[in-house]
């Protein structure tokens, strides 16, 4: 049967009428798992506004301390990875084999600088004394009885940057996944929904650093003049 | 599906604006606004966010269903924030008998 044949070559599975349907569905499903990552990473950006509003000095101090053109320049280390992301998606949708392998790559290279660069950061603060929890704890210019809410702080820094980091990771592998199906020629013009599927997720968690990179490193920089 | 596909001159232009949007966002931090530092930034933010959905993540040609779903979590999550923060603001309006 004609219908049959191209039923195959499109891989519908039996629960759908048509490919529209199925991709639709797992479309829908992604944003689905995301909102419940919305929700996720919202309760940290709660907890950190919440302290924030309670030791806003002291938080201004701890953010000020941060290097804001490393943060700047991994911002757009990360949004050069979702644009040559959303062109792999763009290459799927025209079935451009070399291309969709090409720009996943390209995705995978900038993603992993922007672990490295990440993990530069990690280590300079390891360096500064500035890890909660460490007997060694120290940050400059605030007063030893406010020590603890700095550790705040920074122990809401690395959950966050940390759990990003996580999602990067994961990211990777979903990338490098991916780019090997695609080289074996798995997706074409009319089946490319995972990589579709894998664009929103590399997305998201572009979303997350777009709202992590403001609030942890540059909210309180207006106030670099009377903070230490 | 081959439905929408967006021109690489489209999404380019959305990447510029990422990019300015940054620079922006990261000049202006260094301006004394007060407490409008916090509104400035955070008003960037969700535009580079609408940016990235829209455009990146297909939202715009995308059912209305996901555009229900995507809004939806988006309404619970500011559901999440907004009754936390009326009660941590709230806490000490009303004195407690025997606190």
């Amino acid at each position: 049967m004609a219908n049959h044949a191209q039923a195959e070559t499109l891989a519908l599975r039996e629960q759908f009428d048509t490919a529209e349907q199925q991709k639709d569905a797992s479309t829908l499903g992604m944003w689905i798992f995301l909102i419940t990552e919305v929700m996720f990473f919202g309760g940290m950006f709660l907890a950190y506004t919440v302290y924030r509003s309670k030791y806003p000095v002291t938080f201004a101090v701890a953010s000020t301390s941060l290097n804001v053109y490393i943060g700047a320049f991994n911002t757009v280390v990360l949004l050069c990875s979702s644009f040559t992301m959303v062109l792999a998606v763009r290459a799927a949708q025209l079935g451009k084999r070399r291309a969709i392998v090409l720009f996943l790559i390209l995705t995978l290279i900038l993603g992993f600088m922007f672990l490295g660069i990440k993990a530069f950061e990690w280590n300079e603060k390891f360096q500064e004394h500035h890890i909660p929890g460490m007997a060694n704890f120290h940050l400059e210019g605030v007063p030893i009885e406010q020590q603890g809410q700095a550790q705040l702080f920074f122990s809401l820094y690395f959950a966050m940057t940390g759990l990003h980091a996580l999602h990067m990771v994961i990211g990777a592998g979903i990338v490098s996944c991916l780019a090997w199906w695609a080289h074996k020629g798995k997706y074409t013009a009319e089946y490319m929904t995972p990589v579709d599927v894998g664009g929103l997720y590399w997305h998201f968690v572009d979303i997350i650093w777009i709202f992590l990179f403001p609030l942890l490193y540059l909210i309180d920089r207006h106030l670099g003049k009377w903070v230490s | 599906m081959t439905g929408h596909v967006d021109s690489v001159k489209t999404y380019a232009l959305v990447f510029a604006a990422l990019i300015c949007l940054t620079i922006l966002t990261t000049g202006v931090a260094f301006i004394d606004l007060g407490p409008f530092s916090v509104v400035v930034a955070l008003v960037i933010a969700v535009c580079k966010m609408l940016l990235v959905a829209l455009f990146f993540m297909h939202v715009r040609y995308s059912t209305k269903l996901t555009k229900l779903v995507v809004s939806g979590g988006l309404l619970w999550l500011g559901i999440l924030v907004l009754f936390t923060l009326a009660d941590v603001v709230s806490r000490g309006w009303v004195g407690v008998p025997g606190r």
